[in-house]
C-alpha cells in the first residue's frame, strides 16, 4: 500500500528529515490557523440547532422564494453563504454540504476530498498526512459527531460529489427539495 | 491438493460460477471455502518490459492466493496496474487490481474496470490513494473525483445493477469480488471500526489492512468489529511485512505516512546480530499471532523490496497448513516465463562473475 519514496538500503542520507510532503506550499498556509473551523467543531451541537432553526425559517419563505424565482435569489443567497460558511468552516462551496453529517467540519478541506471518513495516514497527533500542520478534518469530524444530537449521522455513506453543483447554493437546493417533499403530503 | 476445476489446459481460463460467489477468481473461492487466505503486494516494474512483471509473479508462485498489483503507490509513477494484471492473467495468476481515486475520475475509472474484468482480473481494491505529494511527482494534479467509499459503491453498481453511475445499462457487467482498505492503527481509532462498516456497506466484501506491528492494538480493533459482527460481512486480511533493519524501520516511520511501528519492535531489531534475519522472525511471529485472532481470514504480505522471502516467510509460518495454493506448472501455457527465469539465471550468473 505504502511505500518509501527513495531505497533505505541504498546506503544514502534521505533527503527529507521527517515525512513532509514536497508539495505543501507554506505560503498558502500561513494565513490559516484553522482557530474558527475548530471552534465551530467544539461547538458542533450549537451549529446544529442554529442551521436546524435557519433551515426551518427558509423554508418558512419558500412561497417568497418562489414569488421571485429560486433562480433569482440564487446569486445572493450565494454570496452570504459563502461568506458566512467560509468564515465558520472554510467552506470551499462544493454545493452539496454535509456538514451536519460530518461533525460540522467540512470535508472538502480534506487534500483528498474525502467525504466518508479519514485516510490511513492520520498522523498518531491527529494532524493531516498531506498537510503537517492542520488538523485532519475527519479527526475534527468525528469529534464534532460525538457532540451533536445526530451521532450516528456520520456512518451514512455519501455519493460522489456533482461537480456540476459547484458554486450553487446548498441553503437553497435543500429549501427547496423539502418544499418539493412535503408538497405530496400536504395533497393527502 | 488440487482443485476440480482449475483449467490445466488453459491457466488463464476462469473458474466455473459457484452460487454465491460474485467473481469466478481462485481468490474468493478460498475466502469462502474458510480456508486462510494468503495475498501478497507485487513491486511494479519502471520498465515497459513484460518480463519484469512475469519475474515478480513467478517469485510468490504457489505460495499465495492472489497478488496486488499497485496503483502509483505511494503517489510514485510505475507501470499501471490494469497492464500488470493483465499480464498476470494470461499466465492464470490471481491479480488483485488496486484503484486508486487519486490519479483519475470517474469516467476513467468504470472504463478501466469494465477492461480489467475482460481481461480476466476478478479482484479489485479500492483505494483512495496517497497525496500526490507523497511521490516523485509532487506538482502533479490530484483529481480524487471519487473516494474509496464511492469507488466502492460505484463497482458495486456497476456489477449488481448493471448500469453505470450516469444509469447507462451495462451489457456483461464485471464479474468481481471488491475489496477495500483498513488501517486500524491510525486516528481516530474509535470511528475506524465504523468506517470498516461503511466500506462494507458500499460494497466491500474483503479488506486488506496497512502494516500490523502492534498485534495488541490489532486485537483492541479486531474485538470491536466482531462485536459489531463486520468479520461475518466481510474477509479481513491483516497487513505484514518484513523490516530488513532498525534503520529502514525508523525511516518508514517517520516517511511513510500511516505505517505505525511500536518503539520495541525497533529496539529488537536494533539489538539483533542479524537484523534482517531478526525481522524475517518477527513477521512470522507476527503472522502467528494474527492466525489466531479471531475474525482474521487471512494475510497481506508487503514485503517491499524483499519479494524473495515471502515464500520463506509464508512457508516458515505454517500458516498454510497442507494447503497449497494454485501454482502454474511450467510445462504448460507459454514460454515466456521459463524464459524468463532462464534470463534471470543468466544474469546472476553474470553479476557473480
Amino acid at each position: 500500500m505504502a511505500e518509501p519514496v527513495t531505497e533505505p538500503m541504498s546506503g544514502a542520507i534521505p533527503t527529507r528529515p521527517a515525512y513532509q510532503p514536497a508539495g505543501v506550499n507554506p505560503v498558502r498556509r500561513l494565513g490559516s490557523k484553522y482557530s474558527l473551523r475548530l471552534w465551530s467543531v467544539r461547538n458542533a451541537r450549537t451549529l446544529e440547532w442554529v442551521y436546524t432553526t435557519f433551515s426551518d425559517m427558509l423554508l418558512s419563505f419558500h412561497w417568497l422564494w418562489n414569488l421571485i424565482g429560486y433562480h433569482r435569489v440564487e446569486r445572493p443567497i450565494v454570496f452570504i453563504e459563502k461568506n458566512v460558511k467560509g468564515l465558520l468552516f472554510d467552506c470551499r462551496m462544493c454545493g452539496q454540504c454535509v456538514l451536519s453529517d460530518t461533525g460540522m467540519s467540512c470535508p472538502m478541506n480534506c487534500p483528498k476530498s474525502l467525504r466518508n471518513g479519514p485516510c490511513g495516514g492520520v498522523r498518531a497527533n491527529g494532524n493531516c498526512e498531506v498537510e503537517p500542520d492542520m488538523p485532519c478534518v475527519w479527526v475534527q469530524a468525528w469529534n464534532g459527531a460525538q457532540r451533536m444530537r445526530s451521532k450516528s449521522n456520520i456512518e451514512t455513506v455519501q455519493g460522489p460529489v456533482d461537480q456540476s453543483l459547484r458554486g450553487t447554493s446548498a441553503w437553497l437546493r435543500v429549501t427547496a427539495e423539502r418544499a418539493n417533499a412535503r408538497r405530496p403530503a400536504a395533497n393527502d | 491438493m488440487t482443485e476440480p476445476d482449475e483449467n490445466p489446459n488453459d491457466p488463464s481460463e476462469q473458474l466455473s460460477q459457484l452460487p454465491g460467489h460474485s467473481s469466478r477468481g481462485r481468490l474468493e473461492r478460498v475466502l469462502r471455502r474458510g480456508d486462510f487466505a494468503i495475498t501478497a503486494e507485487l513491486n511494479p516494474p519502471d520498465s515497459a518490459n513484460p518480463v519484469a512483471v512475469y519475474e515478480r509473479g513467478a517469485v510468490f508462485d504457489g505460495w499465495v492466493d492472489a497478488m496486488n498489483a499497485t496503483d502509483g503507490s505511494g503517489a510514485n509513477c510505475h507501470m499501471s496496474s490494469v497492464s500488470i494484471c493483465a499480464l498476470l492473467t494470461r499466465f492464470g495468476y490471481a491479480p488483485v487490481l488496486q484503484i486508486s481515486c487519486r490519479d483519475r475520475n470517474r469516467i476513467a475509472i468504470q472504463g478501466d474496470v469494465l477492461g480489467a474484468a475482460a481481461m480476466g482480473v476478478n479482484n479489485i481494491l479500492c483505494l483512495t490513494g496517497d497525496g500526490v505529494q507523497a511521490g516523485d511527482q509532487p506538482g502533479a494534479k490530484p483529481v480524487f473525483d471519487l473516494d474509496c467509499m464511492s469507488l466502492l459503491e460505484t463497482i458495486r453498481i456497476m456489477r449488481d445493477e448493471k448500469r453505470f453511475l450516469s444509469g447507462r445499462k451495462i451489457d456483461d457487467p464485471p464479474q468481481v469480488f471488491l475489496g477495500a482498505a483498513i488501517n486500524p492503527f491510525a486516528p481516530p481509532y474509535d470511528f475506524r471500526p465504523l468506517r470498516l462498516k461503511k466500506k462494507i456497506e458500499a460494497g466491500a466484501q474483503f479488506v486488506q489492512s496497512q502494516y500490523c506491528y502492534d498485534v495488541p492494538m490489532l486485537n483492541e480493533y479486531m474485538k470491536r468489529v466482531t462485536d459489531l459482527g463486520l468479520h461475518e460481512r466481510c474477509f479481513i486480511l491483516i497487513g505484514v511485512g518484513p523490516l530488513a533493519s532498525a534503520r529502514t524501520a525508523r525511516w518508514i516511520r517517520t516517511h511513510v505516512p500511516g505505517v505505525h511501528i511500536p518503539d520495541a519492535i525497533i529496539e529488537r531489531l536494533h539489538g539483533a546480530a542479524d537484523q534482517k534475519t531478526e525481522g524475517k522472525r518477527i513477521c512470522i511471529e507476527i503472522i502467528q499471532q494474527v492466525r489466531e485472532i479471531a475474525g482474521v481470514s487471512g494475510i497481506h504480505v508487503m514485503a517491499y523490496r524483499q519479494e524473495e522471502y515471502v515464500s520463506e516467510i509464508v512457508h516458515e509460518s505454517g500458516v498454510l497448513a497442507d494447503r497449497k495454493p494454485w501454482r502454474r506448472e511450467p510445462d504448460i501455457g507459454d514460454d515466456v516465463a521459463l524464459e524468463a527465469a532462464e534470463k534471470k539465471a543468466e544474469i546472476r550468473a553474470a553479476v557473480q562473475t
